[in-house]
């Protein structure tokens, strides 16, 4: 079990709180330094998927986890950061400009999003969102001229200082400086006075109105913020997949960076990387066990929705606090071992009340 | 009494949901460095009054005036909400609306956001500055911590706390904004007898040592009378009495309305020194 | 006449969205939590009637009260099984279980041999038949969708203001712990409602088979009704057929009047005027908290 023993306020604002962080983080960031020599091309191009994955997932866990504005549309800046590093890509910006670029667009539409946003809560937003992606997608297909359309868009590989950073390994570290710099700030901003805004209004909006906190500047700035991470993982997408189509940014993928940031823990930054894992590690898990399950459940098509679907029930009845939720449970058993009380997580027994007034 | 004591000043206030009239022309001044108790029955206005100086609501007619800019009087009815708590004004929420899946500190270093000295880009990089100003904060709320002795309940989560402990760190998070002007609405609710004691004995430290005035509702009559400077009754949205707590609470208005008969109040009369 | 016509078209359509929308509205009004498997268990109830009457050859008229009865218990089994142990969780929870819900009913129709992944029509038997009145063509199975919604609406109305259920379910979502005190069965009548609302689902997935076919994915007709069920404001019954009428309507000028694309973001672009206009929907309800 661990004591630690403070002696300074900096122990308290440091990102690695203890000796064991350092050691665990450090061996972690030495495995991704070294993963191309040690993993194959294929499982190296999942880690690059789970990484930018983990960049959107973390604008989506700022926004939804952090400061409580639930948005069922984010596919739409994902896609707007797509389609802008394609077109700007294919014309010849220089590739740095370009990713720049894909963040501020979205950055920007993540603001015109924000606008119906600031007067709206709970389900209301969420329709808000829900709609606003379904417009984007819809501008995705017809504007033709620019975005290629249904037909979709092919995406030069990305030049820096002459390099052809293309696929594999220059690409995957190029995904793995862009995850991790992401991380570190959005690290930074969660203890910064900015950070404890977001919180503020997601647990209390009249209180943190009456500490002063500015509610539409902060909500905006969320989903700028939000909206600029999902810009950059959807440029890097766009480089990865090299093609990219409306349909690739509809519900049904803004659904799935939902269920990545659900699974993953609500509130907590290593839930949506855990949640990029999880996103990108169910199908291939669904496709090796396909050959062990009788053909009539392992051919048919819709295995993978029904397995998603059982998976996210499953979650929210048993561990609402996510993948990192039961980190943290398995974590403390090993910490208290053998004092371990399963009190010790216990969900208070709530009843729904109601914040309508008729 | 120049009219520089005069910290906040109400003239005529009114407000009207539909139909009905909630604050009927409530007139007073809460002057510098006093603690000044709005008394009253369940429904009386008292904490639609704190509504209306925190913006809450919007005064239908009247106007709440604040002193406590060296520039001048200032109409607090054109503030926006947030933009009370930068001005001076803090207040407690009668049915505590703390931030629940955030530590006692967080919530305090929350209350210090009108203090931050720091932008978006120097916090996203986490410069020396910003380190030096989130170290600042952190012992501005430490020396709230050590008044409220709130010490062992730091690191909790407010979700777990029971309701005594919640009430002192609602109070706790309004000290930290450092205001000129603390609302407190009912803070003995809720408290047992060595609470509510102890609440007495900070309000007259936050009082004396921090040099804040106090606008408090409250209906312990014996915390009224023990740490008041002045009291108005309200009933059905309109002012009563206002004057000393003694004044009041022998007013014969204030006792039909309020607190009882003749013979019920002796008992809660303060004892004179 | 063309206006008519699109006119009549329009409110068929938006008697389907307006239905799926009730049934939103219910749950929401008896348990503030949103469901989003509405428009799968709109499949799931056209497929019901559909396997009535092809698997087991019943006729129309019992094949569709049977497919009402089963989903009615499948709702009231979903409630009892999923829905439950999570009431009084963050609203984005019962959401996302909600969501969770719609996958694996798709996933688990799609998995049924032969039948899940084909397009199939119901044999309704008003089906094909059009009348002619005057200039006016009307599509019986349109005008079957209007007369059923109505009739529909009728008995809901009946039943919320002459029984004691609506005052009940009103008290159950605003504080539920105070109803349980007051002697309100509020387990029961959850599960109730959530019958009540797959079991209007199935009605509406059953008129709407003529028009769409039955098909795996007829639920992703349910995403429309949620702008309905915001632009009649989500407290409210009536506003739920109101808002999915005018969605209905929009819909059907748009794709007749404005260029391509316009028809399926029309209902989305609605959605956004209202809510920075209305924000709380026409027959809304204010969200306030107070302090």
């Amino acid at each position: 079990m661990r004591f630690i023993f403070k002696t300074s306020y900096d122990q308290d604002i440091r990102l690695a709180r203890h000796g064991g962080h350092v050691f665990w983080y450090g061996l972690l960031v030495a495995f991704l330094i070294v993963a191309p020599w040690v993993i194959d091309e294929y499982w190296l191009a999942q880690l690059t998927f789970v990484l930018i994955y983990g960049i959107v997932g973390l604008g989506l866990m700022l926004l939804a986890g952090f400061t409580g504005q639930f948005s069922i549309g984010h596919a739409a800046f994902l896609g707007a950061g797509a389609y802008t590093q394609g077109v700007l890509t294919n014309l010849g910006v220089p590739f740095p400009i370009a990713l720049i670029a894909a963040a501020a667009l979205s950055a920007a539409v993540g603001v015109v999003v924000a606008l119906p946003a600031l007067r709206v809560k709970g389900i209301y937003l969420g329709i808000a969102t829900l709609s606003f992606g379904f417009i984007v997608e819809e501008v995705f297909a017809r504007w033709d001229s620019v975005t290629g359309g249904n037909s979709g868009l092919h995406v030069k590989s990305p030049q820096l200082f002459g390099w052809s950073l293309g696929s594999g390994n220059g690409f995957y570290f190029l995904c793995l400086v862009v995850a991790v710099l992401s991380t570190l700030g959005i690290l930074n901003l969660l203890r910064s006075p900015t950070g404890r805004a977001f919180v503020a209004i997601r647990d209390s909006e009249i209180s943190a109105q009456s500490m002063g906190i500015h509610l539409a500047r902060y909500k905006t700035m969320s989903f700028a913020i939000s909206a600029a991470l999902a810009g950059l993982g959807g440029a890097l997408y766009a480089h990865k997949l090299s093609f990219i189509s409306p349909d690739q940014f509809n519900i049904l993928q803004s659904i799935d960076l939902l269920l990545m940031v659900v699974i993953g823990g609500l509130g907590s930054v290593h839930g949506a990387f855990l949640g990029a894992i999880f996103l990108i590690a169910m199908p291939q898990l669904i496709s090796m066990g396909k050959d062990w399950l009788p053909p009539v459940i392992g051919q048919a098509p819709g295995l993978q929705g029904l397995v998603y679907g059982l998976v996210l029930i499953a979650f929210v009845l048993f561990e609402p606090l996510g993948l990192y939720g039961r980190w943290l449970k398995i974590r403390t058993w090993l910490q208290l071992f053998p004092f371990y009380r399963k009190g010790l997580f216990k969900r208070q027994k709530s009843f729904t009340k109601s914040d309508r007034l008729r | 009494m120049s009219s520089s004591d005069i910290l906040l000043s109400a003239k005529d206030l009114s407000v009207r949901f539909g139909g009905v009239l909630a604050v009927n022309k409530v007139s007073f001044d809460v002057r510098r460095g006093e603690v000044f108790t709005l008394i009253g029955p369940n429904g009386a206005g008292k904490t639609t009054v704190f509504n209306l100086i925190s913006r809450i609501y919007t005064p239908t007619m009247g106007e709440i005036t604040w002193h406590g800019e060296a520039a001048g009087p200032l109409a607090l009815t054109h503030q926006a909400p947030h933009a009370i708590a930068a001005l001076g004004i803090a207040r407690t929420f009668q049915n505590i609306e703390l931030f629940e899946h955030a530590t006692v500190l967080h919530n305090l270093l929350i209350g210090r956001h009108t203090h931050r000295q720091t932008g978006f880009w120097s916090e996203v990089f986490f410069t020396p500055a910003t380190r030096r100003a989130e170290i600042a904060a952190r012992e501005k709320a430490e020396r709230v911590i050590e008044l409220l002795d709130l010490q062992h309940h730091r690191d909790s989560m407010v979700a777990g706390l029971p309701y005594g402990v919640r009430k002192v760190v609602e109070l706790a998070r309004a000290l930290c904004t450092e205001p000129k002007l603390l609302l407190l609405d009912e803070p003995s609710s809720g408290l047992n007898v060595e609470e509510t004691a102890d609440m007495a004995f900070w309000i007259q430290d936050i009082q004396q040592e921090l040099g804040v005035s106090v606008l408090m509702v409250e209906h312990d009559m014996s915390l009224v009378s023990k740490v008041s400077d002045r009291v108005l009754a309200m009933n059905m949205g309109e002012v009563l009495a206002t004057g000393t707590p003694r004044e009041v609470q022998a007013d014969a208005r204030v006792i039909e309305a309020y607190l009882g008969t003749v013979d019920d109040v002796s008992s809660l009369r303060r004892v004179a020194p | 006449m063309q206006i008519l016509q699109l006119l009549l078209s329009g409110i068929a359509q938006g008697c389907i969205y307006g239905l799926i929308a009730l049934g939103f509205v219910l749950i929401y009004k008896a348990t503030e939590t949103v469901s989003f498997a509405q428009g799968d268990l709109m499949m799931l109830g056209a497929f019901g009637a559909f396997a009535g009457m092809s698997l087991f050859g019943l006729p129309f008229w019992l094949a569709a009260i049977l497919a009402v009865v089963a989903m009615a218990a499948f709702g009231v089994l979903l409630e009892l099984v999923v829905i439950r142990p999570i009431l009084g969780q963050p609203q984005f929870s019962i959401v996302m279980l909600t969501i969770g819900i719609a996958y694996v009913a798709r996933g688990l129709i799609t998995m049924v041999p032969g039948i899940g992944t084909d397009t199939h029509t119901l044999a309704v038997p008003y089906k094909d038949q059009i009348w002619k009145l005057g200039g006016l063509v009307v599509n019986l199975e349109q005008l079957a969708i209007i007369i059923a919604t109505a009739i529909l609406c009728g008995l809901l109305f009946a039943m919320f203001r002459y029984s004691k259920l609506g005052i009940a379910m009103q008290a159950s979502s605003q504080n539920q712990l105070a109803a349980y005190y007051m002697g309100i069965p509020v387990k029961r009548l959850n599960g109730l409602v959530w019958g009540l609302a797959a079991a209007v689902a199935a009605i509406a997935g059953m008129l709407l088979a003529p028009i769409t076919f039955v098909h795996a994915n007829m639920g992703f007709i349910g995403l429309k009704a949620f702008p309905a069920a915001v632009v009649g404001g989500f407290g409210s019954l009536p506003g739920a057929i109101v808002g999915g009428l005018v969605i209905g309507i929009v819909e059907s000028f748009a794709g007749f009047y404005l260029p391509d694309g316009f028809k399926d973001t029309a209902p989305y672009i609605v959605v956004l005027l209202m809510l920075m206009i209305k924000p709380n929907g026409l027959f809304g309800e204010k969200l306030r908290k107070k302090v």
